[in-house]
C-alpha cells in the first residue's frame, strides 16, 4: 500500500493491522520519551489547502514522534495564491525529495490526483466532502478501546452527513465491520448510501434507542441559509443531543464528535462534558493511529 | 488532385434518395456528376484512364457527417483548439461540416464574430463550418442577440450551449423570434440552480464519491419548460445532447402532440455511464454528465423509435492542463471528432439501427434541421463522402488525435469500424495511410 | 529442495537454558537489581524459560519483559512490508536495572543495536548482557554475546530456525540450506 486516500479504497485486513499497530502506538505516547526514530530521515510535507488546526496540529507531532522531517506548507504564502495550478505546487514539493504528503483540500478526489502522479505516499487529511480515513480509523479505534469490537455494535451518526467526510469514511469503515448504522438528520443532509448497510432516521429520538456509540457531526454554519435547514435553534431542537435524548440510548453509550464542536447548537455542554463523551481520548488516539498509518505506508523497497 | 475521382463497388447509403446498394460515384471538380448502383445493371466506364479511382469493394460510401454540435474554440482558446486543427480532426472523424457553438471569446453574438469564423475556414478549415450564434448577448441570458444580423452572415442556428438561458422570459422571446428567421434554437436544458456546484450525475456514486450532483431533474425540468414554451410561441426546437431517461420521454409525449421539437445525443451518452468517472476521471467530466445504465437504455430506445432525431458529437476539446487539475476544478467535455463515428457503428452492430438510419442521425435529419446543403449524396452537391470500413478495429490513442483535445473517456478502447477515406472539398483523405 | 538439519533437540535446549541460568547468576554475583528482558518475539520465549529456571534454582522471582524493536530498525523503508509492531512490556523501570537482553538467534547484531536504543528511551540501565541461544557469525556491528547457548558457524546462505513450544511447536533448533 502506498497511499491511504480513502476507508473505500481499504480492505478489512488492512484497517485491522492500522488499529493493532495504532495500539502499540498507544502505548509509545505513554512513555517518557514519546519519540522513536522508526522513520528518521524521512520527510513529510504536510499540505493543507484548507483551514485545520486539529488534524494538522495531530499529523505534525504523530510526524514528530516518528522522527521524520516536517514541512508545513501554509496555503496564503504559497504560490498557489499566484495562480500556481495544484498539480505544479507537487510537483514542486516533490522535487524536494519528500517521502510523504499529507494533504487537506477543498475538492473532492484531489488526493486520488496527486496520489496517481507523485512517488510519494499520499494521505488524504480530508478531500471535500469525500473523505476523512485518519479520522474513521480513530473513532474505530476510540470504539474497540471502550466496547471490544464494532460488529453487531448499533452506532447512531447524527447530522450533517451529506457535507461530512468524517461521517462517510466512517460509514465505510463501519459497514466493512458489521456495525448496525443509523444515519440521523434532516432529509435535506443524508445523502443516499443505501449500499453501505445504512438504517436512515429523521426523528432523532427513535434513532437513538438502544444506541451503543453517539457520533455527533459538526454542523457547519454556512449551511445555514442555503435552504438545508431554516436555523440553528430549529436543528438543535430537532437534532441536537442534549441529556434528555442521550438517556434513549444504552446506558453505557458513548458520544463522540470529530471537533471542533458547536456547543448549543448539535451538543449540549453537559453532554459534551459528561461521563459518557470520549471526546478529548478521540484526540490523543488520533496521534496513535496517524503514526501507525505513516508506519505502515514507510514500508516499501 | 485529379480532375475526377470514381469510387468503385462500394456499398453507398442514402436514405435521402432511398440509396442503399453497391454501386459507383463519379466525381468532378469537387461535384458528384452521376451515381450508378449495380442494381441498375450499369457501371461507370467512360473513360477511365483519367480518374483517380478508389476501390471501395466491401466498404460502406456514405454522406459526409453533418455535426450540429461542436466546439471548435476560435477565436479566444486557440490553446485548446483551432479552426484548423478542428476542422481537420472531424474530416479524420468522417464529419464534412461541422457547427460550431458561439461560446468563444468574443463570444460569437455579432456578427463580426461570425464573419471572422468563417474567413477563418475559407483560409484553413478543412470542411465546411456553419457556425451557431448565441442567442443572448455574452451568452449572459439577460438581452437577445442580434441573431438576424447574424443569420445573414451565416449563423445557421442560435444557441446559448454552455450557459442556458434560465429566464423563461427571455427563451420564450428567442424562441419567437426565430420564427422570422426559421432557424432553429438549440437549447443546453439545464437548470442552473438545481445543479448548483454539480460535476457529475446525482446519485449514489456522486454520494459515494463525494462529488456533488447534478440532478436528472436539472435536465428535464428544462426540457419540459422549454417543450411548453416551444408549443406556446411556434417557434423551432432542438434539445441538445439529450442525457436523461425523463428526456426521451418528454420529448416523445412532445413529438406526439406535433409540437415542433427536434433532439439530439451523443455517443457518449449512449455508450457509457457514470461508472467512467471513477477515480475521479477529468476526461469523463461532461456535461451533462454521464448517466446511468438506464438512461442509456432510454437513449438507445430514443435513438430506435426516431424520438432522437440526430447524433452530434459536443466536440469539446480541451488543454491536457486543464483536465489535469481537481475534478471540481476541470472544465467539462469531450473530445469527440475522432471517435464520434465508430462509437455510433455499434449501435448498428447492436442492431438498434439500421446502417440507413445512423446516416439519417449523423448528416441528412442534421443537415435538414439546419436547413443546409450537405449530408447527402446528390448528383451537384458537393462529393463531401466518407468511405467506412466497418470491419476494421482500431485502438482510441488520443496521441494521435489530430484535434488538440486529447481529453476522451474512451482512450485505449478497441472501436470497430472507422472511417478509412474522408472527401472534402475535392480533397481525397486516406486515414490507411498513416497508420 | 530446502534441507534441514537438527542443531538441538528439546533436550540440548534444557541444558543450554540451565547453564546460562547459571552463567547469569554467576557472573552478576546472584539476581539483585536483575531484569530479563525478551526481544520480540523468540526472545520473550526464551526470556521467560530462563527467569523460570533462574527461580528453580535461587528461588527468586526475576522480573521478565519483553521488548519490540520494529520501531528501532535500521532497515525501514528498505524492506517491502513494515514488521508487525509488536507489544513493549516491561513491568519495572528499568533505570539502574541491569539488564539481560535475550533473543534467539545472534546474527548481523543490528537487532542488538535496534534493542540498545530502544532499552534507552526507556530509561537508564546500569548495565545490558546479551543472552542468546544460538550464535551463527556474521556479525555486522562491534557486538558479542556474554551469554552463548551454542555456536554454530553458518554461511550467508543458510538459514537457523528455532521452533519454540510457546509457539505450539516442538522444542528445536534447525539449520536450512
Amino acid at each position: 500500500m502506498k497511499d491511504l486516500v480513502g476507508i473505500k479504497e481499504l480492505s478489512r485486513n488492512e484497517i485491522e493491522s492500522i488499529l493493532n499497530t495504532a495500539s502499540s502506538f498507544k502505548d509509545v505516547l505513554k512513555r517518557d520519551i514519546k519519540k522513536v526514530p522508526a522513520l528518521r530521515g524521512k520527510t513529510v510535507v504536510n499540505l493543507f489547502f484548507e483551514p485545520s488546526t486539529r488534524t494538522r496540529t495531530s499529523f505534525e507531532l504523530a510526524e514528530k514522534r516518528l522522527s521524520t522531517d516536517v514541512l508545513n506548507f501554509s496555503v496564503p504564502t504559497s504560490s498557489v495564491v499566484k495562480g500556481e495550478s495544484l498539480f505544479d505546487t507537487i510537483k514542486t514539493i516533490e522535487a524536494y525529495g519528500v517521502d510523504f504528503i499529507v494533504m487537506r483540500h477543498s475538492s473532492s478526489g484531489v488526493s486520488h490526483f496527486i496520489a496517481r502522479n507523485v512517488i510519494a505516499s499520499v494521505i488524504n487529511a480530508g478531500d471535500g466532502i469525500n473523505e476523512h480515513p485518519t479520522q474513521a480509523l480513530l473513532d474505530a479505534f476510540s470504539i474497540i478501546e471502550k466496547k471490544g469490537s464494532l460488529e453487531g455494535l448499533n452506532i447512531a451518526i447524527v447530522g450533517d452527513i451529506l457535507h461530512s467526510r468524517v461521517a462517510k469514511s466512517n460509514i465505510y469503515l463501519l459497514s466493512k465491520f458489521g456495525a448496525n448504522i443509523r444515519l440521523i438528520g434532516p432529509p435535506t443532509l443524508i445523502p443516499d448510501m443505501a449500499d453501505h448497510n445504512v438504517e436512515v432516521f429523521y426523528e432523532m429520538d427513535e434513532g437513538l434507542k438502544d444506541a451503543d456509540v453517539i457520533m455527533m457531526l459538526r454542523i457547519q454554519m454556512e449551511r445555514q441559509g442555503k435552504g438545508f435547514f431554516p436555523s440553528t435553534m430549529e436543528y438543535f431542537k430537532n437534532w441536537g443531543l442534549d441529556m434528555r435524548r442521550l438517556k434513549l440510548a444504552k446506558k453505557d453509550a458513548i458520544v463522540m464528535h470529530p471537533g471542533p464542536m458547536n456547543r448549543g447548537i448539535e451538543i449540549s455542554s453537559d453532554v459534551a462534558d459528561s461521563e459518557q463523551s470520549i471526546i478529548l481520548e478521540q484526540v490523543t488516539n488520533g496521534l496513535a493511529v496517524r503514526m501507525a498509518v505513516m508506519y505502515l505506508l514507510s514500508g516499501r523497497g | 488532385m485529379p480532375d475526377a475521382i470514381l469510387i468503385k463497388n462500394g456499398h453507398i447509403v442514402d436514405p435521402s434518395q432511398g440509396i442503399d446498394g453497391v454501386g459507383d460515384i463519379l466525381i468532378k471538380d469537387g461535384k458528384i456528376v452521376r451515381i450508378v448502383l449495380q442494381s441498375d445493371r450499369a457501371t461507370v466506364t467512360a473513360a477511365q484512364s483519367h480518374y483517380h479511382t478508389i476501390d471501395a469493394t466491401g466498404l460502406f460510401v456514405l454522406p459526409g457527417l453533418v455535426d450540429i454540435h461542436a466546439h471548435l474554440r476560435e477565436p479566444g482558446f486557440e490553446y485548446k483548439e483551432t479552426i484548423k486543427t478542428g476542422t481537420m480532426a472531424a474530416v479524420k472523424g468522417g464529419i464534412t461540416s461541422v457547427c460550431c457553438m458561439p461560446n468563444t471569446n468574443p463570444v460569437n453574438d455579432n456578427k463580426t464574430v461570425t464573419e471572422f469564423i468563417l474567413r477563418k475556414t475559407y483560409a484553413e478549415g478543412s470542411c465546411y463550418v456553419y457556425p451557431i450564434g448565441a442567442i443572448t448577448k455574452g451568452q449572459k441570458g439577460e438581452e437577445l442577440a442580434e441573431m438576424a444580423m447574424m443569420h445573414e452572415a451565416g449563423c445557421v442556428a442560435f444557441s446559448d450551449d454552455g450557459r442556458p438561458v434560465m429566464s423563461s422570459l427571455i427563451m420564450r422571446r428567442a424562441l419567437e423570434y426565430s420564427r422570422a428567421l426559421n432557424v432553429p434554437i438549440i437549447s443546453h436544458c439545464e437548470d442552473m440552480s438545481l445543479s448548483e456546484g454539480g460535476v457529475m450525475n446525482e446519485g449514489r456514486l456522486s454520494a459515494q464519491m463525494g462529488l456533488r450532483g447534478i440532478p436528472y431533474a436539472s435536465e428535464d425540468a428544462m426540457v419540459a419548460r422549454d417543450i411548453i414554451l416551444s408549443e406556446l410561441t411556434g417557434g423551432r426546437l432542438h434539445i441538445a445532447h439529450v442525457s436523461t431517461e425523463g428526456s426521451v420521454r418528454l420529448i416523445r409525449q412532445a413529438k406526439e402532440r406535433g409540437i415542433k421539437v427536434t433532439a439530439e445525443t451523443c455517443p457518449h451518452y449512449f455508450t457509457i455511464t457514470e461508472d467512467a468517472v471513477k477515480g475521479y476521471n477529468t476526461n469523463a467530466k461532461v456535461n451533462p454528465p454521464l448517466r446511468t445504465q438506464r438512461d442509456v437504455e432510454a437513449i438507445k430506445e430514443g435513438l430506435r423509435d426516431g424520438t432522437i432525431d440526430v447524433i452530434a458529437t459536443d466536440h469539446a476539446p480541451h488543454h491536457r492542463d486543464e483536465k489535469l487539475q481537481e475534478f471540481d476544478k476541470a472544465p467539462s467535455g469531450i473530445s469527440g471528432f475522432e471517435t464520434a463515428l465508430s462509437l455510433s457503428l455499434r449501435l448498428v452492430y447492436e442492431g438498434i439501427l439500421t446502417m440507413s438510419q445512423l446516416v439519417e442521425k449523423m448528416a441528412i435529419i442534421s443537415a435538414r434541421i439546419l436547413g443546409i446543403d450537405a449530408g447527402a449524396l446528390k448528383v451537384g452537391f458537393d462529393a463531401d463522402i466518407v468511405i467506412v470500413d466497418i470491419n476494421r478495429e482500431f485502438k482510441v490513442e488520443s496521441e494521435k488525435f489530430l484535434s488538440k483535445g486529447k481529453n476522451t473517456p474512451f482512450e485505449g478502447w478497441t472501436l470497430k469500424g472507422m472511417p478509412v477515406i474522408t472527401i472534402c472539398k475535392g480533397k481525397v483523405y486516406d486515414w490507411r495511410q498513416n497508420e | 529442495m530446502v534441507m534441514a538439519k537438527e542443531l538441538l533437540n528439546k533436550k540440548d535446549m534444557e541444558r543450554i537454558i540451565s547453564r546460562i541460568a547459571h552463567e547469569i547468576i554467576e557472573k552478576n554475583k546472584g539476581t539483585e537489581n536483575l531484569c530479563i528482558v525478551g526481544i520480540q518475539r523468540g526472545g520473550v520465549h526464551l526470556a521467560k524459560r530462563l527467569a523460570n529456571r533462574i527461580k528453580n534454582i535461587e528461588n527468586v522471582d526475576i522480573t521478565v519483559g519483553s521488548l519490540d524493536i520494529s520501531l528501532y530498525r535500521d532497515d525501514i523503508g528498505i524492506r517491502k512490508e513494515q514488521p508487525i509492531v509488536r507489544k513493549t512490556e516491561i513491568p519495572c523501570d528499568i533505570t539502574d536495572k541491569k539488564i539481560v537482553l535475550v533473543d534467539d538467534v545472534l546474527f548481523t547484531g543490528r537487532s542488538i543495536r535496534a534493542a540498545m536504543d530502544a532499552l534507552m528511551d526507556l530509561g537508564r540501565p546500569a548495565q545490558i548482557q546479551l543472552a542468546v541461544l544460538i550464535d551463527r557469525g556474521h556479525k555486522e556491528l562491534p557486538i558479542r554475546a556474554d551469554y552463548v547457548g551454542k555456536n554454530i558457524p553458518t554461511s550467508m546462505s543458510e538459514s537457523i530456525e528455532v521452533q519454540l513450544e510457546e509457539e505450539g511447536l516442538e522444542d528445536k533448533v534447525l539449520l536450512q540450506t
